[in-house]
């Protein structure tokens, strides 16, 4: 009989515990559930110039060259944006040939490889203005216009006009003064 | 803008935009990974500098409705401080639940290709704005933030381009016709102190999407 009780409180003590511990957790504040930001990710897209990518790197390279860190872009694209410029622009086709930078087909291939956008915290922030050149990039910024007119214009932009400014000089909506400085969508 | 557009695309612009979704290039392109620009500059306060970062370009007005971050996209700024083109400082953003996060600037646990969440850095967050919605900005820190659908601020006479490039056409048009007119994209805007990012000088800057 004894034996018979023991096991009985065993039974009903299994029985028990378990809603008891229940018991215990729904007394408990809810938990807030924090976002998960664990894991690896891996690269998949960078950009750093406008268009760089796009008009001077061969399209079997470009996943290629988006796999590329900006520290090791220099070496191995400077020459291919080298022979990239000399075949897409008159204004590369001679030996000497520079732009209104004061770069050759080489230097400026060196400049371009390296896909970073330099930003001054100094002042004036533009791609182009006239005065102060790649010191960062605005919205308004004509920043097309400015790539054509280094690659298609020559020693002093005269050079193929018809290549060098692609006539479409801002956005199809004003921007803001104040943050988010972007237009409100269509 | 960085365009990865291909001819089959060019054809597609031609058709008025339809398939902007589907563009068909390597890799990212036309995904929710795929970048289509990146801005660097001075804030209205001119103690901060702004990055922008835009994703998934050609959105029709009536796609964009539908279109969202992607909650396995991390999207990093990339700031380099001292010439080498190597980052030393990053601030990420990454969506959760419809809240955009940030995280940095801190200088990351390691550099290049692979990356993780860095939970350890003070971390901002702003509830991304629905389309058709007033902007939704969060402020912490001397930072502002802000994530949602905008404008595309690209302009651009891209078809002509393609044109020229593929021998049809010997020069732009003069007026050119904005490829990019009336069409959205998924913007990313922090602004950030300059005190944050080095002070004084310049930095090298650059975006980048990581994948889980």
């Amino acid at each position: 009989m004894k034996n018979l009780k023991i096991l009985s409180l065993l039974l009903f003590s299994a029985l028990i515990f378990p809603s008891c511990s229940n018991d215990d957790e729904m007394t408990n504040p809810p938990v807030v559930v924090e976002p998960d930001f664990s894991g690896t990710y891996n690269l998949a897209d960078q950009m750093g110039r406008p268009a760089i990518n796009t008009v001077f790197i061969p399209s079997n390279q470009k996943d290629e060259y988006n796999q590329t860190i900006p520290s090791d872009q220099g070496a191995a694209y400077a020459g291919t944006i080298e022979a990239g410029l000399k075949a897409l622009s008159p204004a590369y086709a001679n030996d000497g040939d520079q732009n209104a930078l004061g770069l050759d087909a080489a230097a400026f291939a060196g400049v371009l490889a390296t896909d970073v956008l330099t930003v001054t915290l100094d002042g004036t922030t533009t791609f182009y203005d006239g005065t102060n050149v790649l010191t960062g990039r605005n919205l308004t910024d004509d920043v097309i216009t400015v790539e054509l007119l280094l690659i298609f214009g020559g020693e002093d932009f005269s050079e193929n006009p018809n290549l060098s400014d692609d006539h479409v000089d801002a956005n199809d909506k004003a921007f803001n003064s104040s943050f988010p400085y972007l237009a409100s969508p269509w | 803008m960085k365009f990865k557009l291909g001819i089959g695309t060019l054809l597609l612009l031609g058709l008025g935009l339809m398939s902007a979704d589907h563009i068909d290039a390597p890799a990212v392109s036309g995904g929710a990974s795929d970048i289509t620009d990146f801005y660097g500059f001075q804030g209205e306060d001119n103690d901060n500098i702004v990055f922008v970062a835009n994703l998934q370009g050609l959105l029709s007005p009536n796609n964009t409705a539908n279109t969202t971050f992607d909650e396995n996209t991390l999207v990093e700024f990339n700031i380099d401080t001292n010439g080498d083109a190597v980052e030393d400082l990053i601030i990420q953003a990454i969506p959760r639940d419809g809240k955009m996060y940030f995280f940095g600037p801190i200088a990351p646990s390691s550099t290049g290709k692979n990356g993780m969440v860095m939970t350890s850095a003070a971390r901002n967050e702003v509830a991304i704005t629905e389309y058709g919605q007033t902007p939704v900005i969060s402020s912490n820190d001397g930072m502002k933030m802000f994530a949602g659908p905008r404008d595309d601020p690209f302009f651009m006479d891209f078809a002509k381009y393609g044109e020229i490039i593929g021998g049809t056409a010997t020069g732009f048009d003069d007026p050119g016709t904005d490829t990019f007119a009336g069409t959205n994209v998924m913007s990313i805007v922090v602004e950030v102190p300059k005190n944050m990012i080095g002070g004084s000088g310049s930095i090298n800057t650059w975006v980048e999407t990581k994948t889980k």
